[in-house]
């Protein structure tokens, strides 16, 4: 769509699943990406990489709400990620790359800012 | 620094405590510290020692390691026992060498009396207080058939269950009229006697021997001053201990009429240079033989050196509760009413088989003594009342009375006085408690850590947990056992809101019962109490939010975020033919392939995408999913059993498999695994697991309740000579009641010791249905079993499914770019990141 013409399409709501993660391939490198039906917004994004052991799996984990901000565990060594802010509860100098996410019809769609894009996605 | 030297004598028990106590001390800095013990073996629990035949080592035993000594910097000198104190020039004399000192400490314990009967140093004739003596008694008893206990004080009941145990038919021969003199009357005496051989010790009470000779049926023969005897294979003296005063007497110290090294308040002996601790030390005309005042010597010793003027040692008490070959005694203070004007009260239920006796101060007030035969159940309220002097209640009677006949309330932790010891073994009082919960302690763990209490001989576990929860309340601490922010409860609490209401979503549960959205916590730990009770497939949708990811995706996930695959091999038994299948899997996805501490095989490295894939070629070759992921039975571990062992007496491997293919897929609180071992060579390590099953002659033993892992616990031993029927109905109750009155993540092993009640209690509701529970547990284990499905068999027929494990949904074609490998021992393995750097 033209609208959105720096808004990248990642998948369609079909991929997603309720009240967890997936994580897609953008220009940005891997990036998870949430549906929490009950919460407004619905979508957020997410850096997939956890910066503690360097994995992609960060998509993988069990989400929630922390004193009402919602996160994602690491699934390895379960630190807690906001899905807002991408600040990380244990360790509030460690943070994560957050995107703006939005649904657009039933596609899915981030935004990637030029400065974060990699040119050498292996 | 170090300019002086103290030598230590004695590496037992109270020596060892003393090392513990000093060795960081500011005073221990002055000295090269020297310890001298005449065993080859480091310090060890001599009180436990029995366990030894019960299959615990000396490793079990330690009281520490010889790095632990080299760490603080003490020089151990084992199998190296001092044969000389020449106290004119300060030196001590060993087999291989002289070293000089400054200070000398005495912790020579005590030796075995063996009373000069002709014949007493026959072969087989033997003692009972080092692990060298319980192996010579083992060897002797290989292959025979009885054996005789002379004495039947504490430790002659206690060696006559160790040869029972051996296999041995024991008897006990007492000089005395009654059994335990010291800390009996006659009517206790004699209520212990019945009992004992009632489980088949034979007791021979008022037998003074006269020689021991060569036997005709067996080795020995006894002969006894009433012109009887006995034959026997072998003879254990436990006639009383003696100190280990030698060294002191060659030296010139000074010495007790009855032996024993005399000491002060401040454990000097008659040279002050000199020191003496434990069972070889007299104070006050009076030897102990028992760790706790040994140990408070230590204490005193260690702080005596450090200058601390108030440091002094003033006596002890000597209250005894044991549980002699399954039989309860205790006994308080003045057991025998010696006081002038004491009174006594005595119920004696020969019905019931017990036997108490109060000792009550001449105004009625105070409570001076009491032996307790058959239930120690009001030891610990009695002790309290003794120890520390506090008012009885208007019937003491009602003390020891049945709990039926309105019997006094237990005396609750508030009314002990902060002096009040609650751990003898450590000497911490009540008020040292109080102490450590102000200072910041806000849990039970907490509190033992910062205290020590309770990590001696445990016996005052209970009393500390009520004296730590009844503190923390009265400060407002609430004990608090919500499981996260999103639920009050707790998992059991949870668990019963599940299951009578019948829900079955997380969803629903949360919006009734809870708040918020729920987190990696309360997430999990209701998928698992969900599974538990309706069973469903982990991956419905509901459910897959709820999960880890090991238990989403069905298999474990590695450092680099790729997966690991355990296929089930039930009972460790596998095929020629499914073990090529593994590895042609392994080999077409490169996977690193190992043999697991659990007799099965791990294959490492898969990605997201691969798992299904892998799966399907798995399950065609006829594998399931191992669970080794989740919280659910992993493995049942086997030895080969009666089918080719020589000794096995019954088809371990038959078994082992019958119990996996039954409990594969239960999901509980914690992981559990089990062993099958064919005999009592026990090579399945079945005493390691949460279920234990020995074979024997008659069928099998169960064990419940042990753990490896971090904290290590032997399993207790739960029924014997079960059927195959009866093994597997115990153990579904067993299992059942576990899984539904378990925290979050809690073992068997801790879910047992938090039980109120215990193992006791575990057996009362599961063999003897107390709470006619148990027809309601196995319908509900049966309902699990016959709802048993394979979830990656599930999983990989169902497109949908398996669009789960797509890695990157928009791009299923892309590696994730992370992963780095190189190969080891012929091998792929990940790259550390710190190696990609
Ligand atoms: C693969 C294996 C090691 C091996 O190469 O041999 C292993 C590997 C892991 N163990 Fe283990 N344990 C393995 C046998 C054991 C054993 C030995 C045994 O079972 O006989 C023990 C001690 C026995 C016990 O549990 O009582 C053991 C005690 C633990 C513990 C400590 C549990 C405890 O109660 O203290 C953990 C941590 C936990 O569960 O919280 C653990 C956790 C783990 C985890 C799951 C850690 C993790 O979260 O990543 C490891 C991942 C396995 C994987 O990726 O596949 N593993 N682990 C063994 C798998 C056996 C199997 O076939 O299922
Ligand atoms: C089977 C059994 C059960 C028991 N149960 C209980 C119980 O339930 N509760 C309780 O409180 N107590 C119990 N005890 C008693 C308890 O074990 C002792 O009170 C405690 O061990 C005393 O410690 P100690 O260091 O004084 O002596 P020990 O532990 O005997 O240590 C003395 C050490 O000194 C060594 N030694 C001696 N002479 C020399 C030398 N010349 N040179 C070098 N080394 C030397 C000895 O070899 C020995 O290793 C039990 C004892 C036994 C045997
Ligand atoms: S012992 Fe530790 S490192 Fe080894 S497999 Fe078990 S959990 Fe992993
Ligand atoms: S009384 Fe022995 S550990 Fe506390």
């Amino acid at each position: 769509m033209t609208a959105h013409n720096n808004w990248e399409a990642v998948c369609t709501v079909d991929d997603l699943v309720p009240e967890s993660g997936i994580a897609v391939w953008t220009e940005a490198g891997p990036v998870a990406v949430f549906y929490l039906p009950h919460h407004l917004p619905a979508l957020f994004a997410i850096s997939h990489t956890d910066p503690f052991s360097g994995a992609n799996v960060l998509a993988r984990g069990i989400t929630g709400d922390l004193k009402g901000e919602p996160v994602v565990a690491s699934p390895l060594y379960k630190q807690h990620f906001s899905l807002r802010t991408g600040i990380c509860m244990e360790d509030e100098s460690v943070r994560v790359k957050v995107y703006p996410a939005l649904l657009d019809g039933d596609r899915v769609r981030l935004k990637v800012p030029a400065s974060q894009r990699r040119t050498t996605a292996a | 620094m170090a300019n002086k030297t103290l030598i230590v004598i004695g590496n037992g028990m109270v020596g060892h405590h003393f090392l513990e106590q000093f060795a960081e001390t500011p005073a221990a800095a002055d000295y090269d510290i020297h310890v001298f013990g005449e065993e080859p073996l480091i310090a060890y629990d001599r009180v436990h020692l029995s366990e030894y035949f019960g299959g615990s080592t000396h490793a079990d035993l330690a009281l520490g390691t010889a790095e632990d000594y080299a760490a603080k910097g003490l020089t151990l000198h084992l199998d190296e026992p001092v044969t000389e104190l020449d106290r004119d020039n300060r030196k001590v004399l060993t087999p291989k060498g002289e070293y000089t000192y400054d200070a000398v400490v005495l912790a020579t314990g005590s030796y075995p009396f063996v009373p000069p009967i002709d014949g007493h140093d026959r072969d087989h004739c033997l003692v009972y207080r080092t692990l060298a003596d319980l192996d010579a008694i083992r060897a002797s008893a290989e292959g025979r058939k009885t054996g005789v206990v002379v004495g039947g004080g504490l430790l002659g009941l206690e060696a006559a269950n160790a040869l029972k145990s051996l296999g041995l038919e024991a008897h006990v021969v007492e000089f005395a009229p009654r059994l335990m003199p010291v800390q009996l009357d006659a009517d206790g005496g004699a209520l212990l006697k019945r009992k004992i051989e009632e489980l088949g010790v034979q007791v021979h009470t008022e037998k003074a021997t006269t020689a021991i000779v060569p036997g005709e049926e067996a080795r020995l023969r006894m002969n006894f001053s009433d012109d009887t005897h006995l034959e026997t294979d072998l003879i254990v003296f436990s006639a009383g201990i003696r100190p280990q005063d030698t060294l002191a007497r060659s030296s010139g110290l000074e010495i007790g009429e009855r032996g024993g090294i005399v000491i002060d308040d401040q454990c000097t002996t008659s040279d002050p240079q000199v020191f003496a601790i434990g069972e070889c030390a007299l104070w006050d005309n009076r030897i102990f033989g028992l760790v706790a005042p040994g140990y408070t010597m230590a204490r005193t010793l260690a702080a005596r050196l450090n200058q601390d003027a108030e440091a002094g040692f003033r006596g002890a008490d000597m209250s005894t509760k044991l549980k002699l070959l399954g039989v309860d005694v205790g006994s308080i203070g003045d057991a025998h009413g010696a006081t002038p004007g004491a009174r006594n009260i005595r119920f004696n239920d020969e019905q019931a088989g017990t036997y108490g006796r109060l000792v009550i101060s001449e105004d009625g007030k105070k409570l001076l003594g009491a032996i307790l035969v058959g239930d120690n159940g009001p030891y610990d309220t009695l002790l309290q009342y003794a120890l520390n002097g506090i008012d009885l209640p208007k019937n003491p009677e009602s003390l020891i009375l049945p709990v039926s006949e309105g019997g006094a309330p237990a005396l609750g932790p508030d009314a002990l006085p902060e002096t009040a010891s609650i751990c003898s073994c450590h000497n911490v009082s009540k008020g040292d408690i109080c102490g450590a919960i102000d200072a910041g302690c806000t849990d039970l763990g907490a509190v033992k850590g910062e205290t020590k209490a309770s990590t001696g001989c445990g016996g005052c576990a209970a009393l500390l947990k009520s004296v730590v929860d009844n503190e923390l309340e009265k400060r407002g601490v609430e004990v608090s056992k919500d499981i996260c922010e999103h639920f009050p409860y707790s998992r059991q609490e949870l668990f019963h809101l599940v299951k009578v209401n019948g829900i079955r979503t997380f969803h629903s549960l949360i919006k009734q019962y809870g708040k918020g959205h729920g987190c990696d916590i309360c997430k999990p730990a209701v998928a698992s109490i969900l599974a538990t009770c309706w069973n469903e497939h982990i991956m419905a949708t509901d459910h897959v939010p709820l999960q880890d990811t090991n238990d989403t995706f069905m298999a474990n996930m590695q450092k680099n975020g790729t997966y690991s695959i355990v296929p089930r091999i039930p009972g460790g038994e596998i095929t020629p033919d499914k073990l090529i299948v593994l590895g042609e899997v392994a080999k077409e996805y490169n996977l690193y392939t190992k043999i697991t501490g659990g007799q099965r095989v791990d294959l490492f490295g898969a990605t997201l995408s691969e798992l299904p894939e892998i799966w399907e070629k798995l399950i065609a070759a006829g594998f399931e999913t191992g669970h080794a992921y989740g919280k659910s039975v992993r493995t049942v571990k086997s030895c080969v059993g009666s089918t080719w062992c020589r000794y096995g007496v019954q088809d371990s491997v038959g078994m082992a498999i019958r119990l996996e293919e039954r409990y594969k897929g239960l999901r509980s609180p914690h992981k559990l695994k089990f062993a099958v071992s064919g005999c009592t060579r026990e090579c399945a390590e079945a005493q390691s697991k949460d279920i234990g099953v020995i074979a024997t002659e008659n069928g099998w033993n169960l064990y419940v309740c042990g753990n490896g892992g971090m904290r290590p616990r032997h399993a207790d031993l739960f029924a014997t000579d079960l059927s195959d029927d009866e093994l597997i109905r115990t153990i579904d109750r067993v299992l059942m009641f576990y899984v539904r009155t378990a925290d979050r993540l809690q073992r068997t092993s801790v879910w047992l010791e938090n039980l109120e009640g215990g193992l006791d209690y575990l057996k009362e509701v599961v063999l003897d249905d107390s709470l006619g529970l148990g027809e309601e547990l196995e319908a509900h284990m049966q309902a699990i079993i016959g709802t048993y499905q394979c979830e990656w068999k599930t999983t990989v027929e169902d497109p949908e499914k398996r669009k789960r494990f797509r890695e990157f949904v928009n791009a299923p074609e892309k590696k994730d770019p992370v992963q780095h490998w190189t190969t080891e021992r012929d091998q792929r393995r990940p790259l550390a990141n710190a190696d990609i750097a």
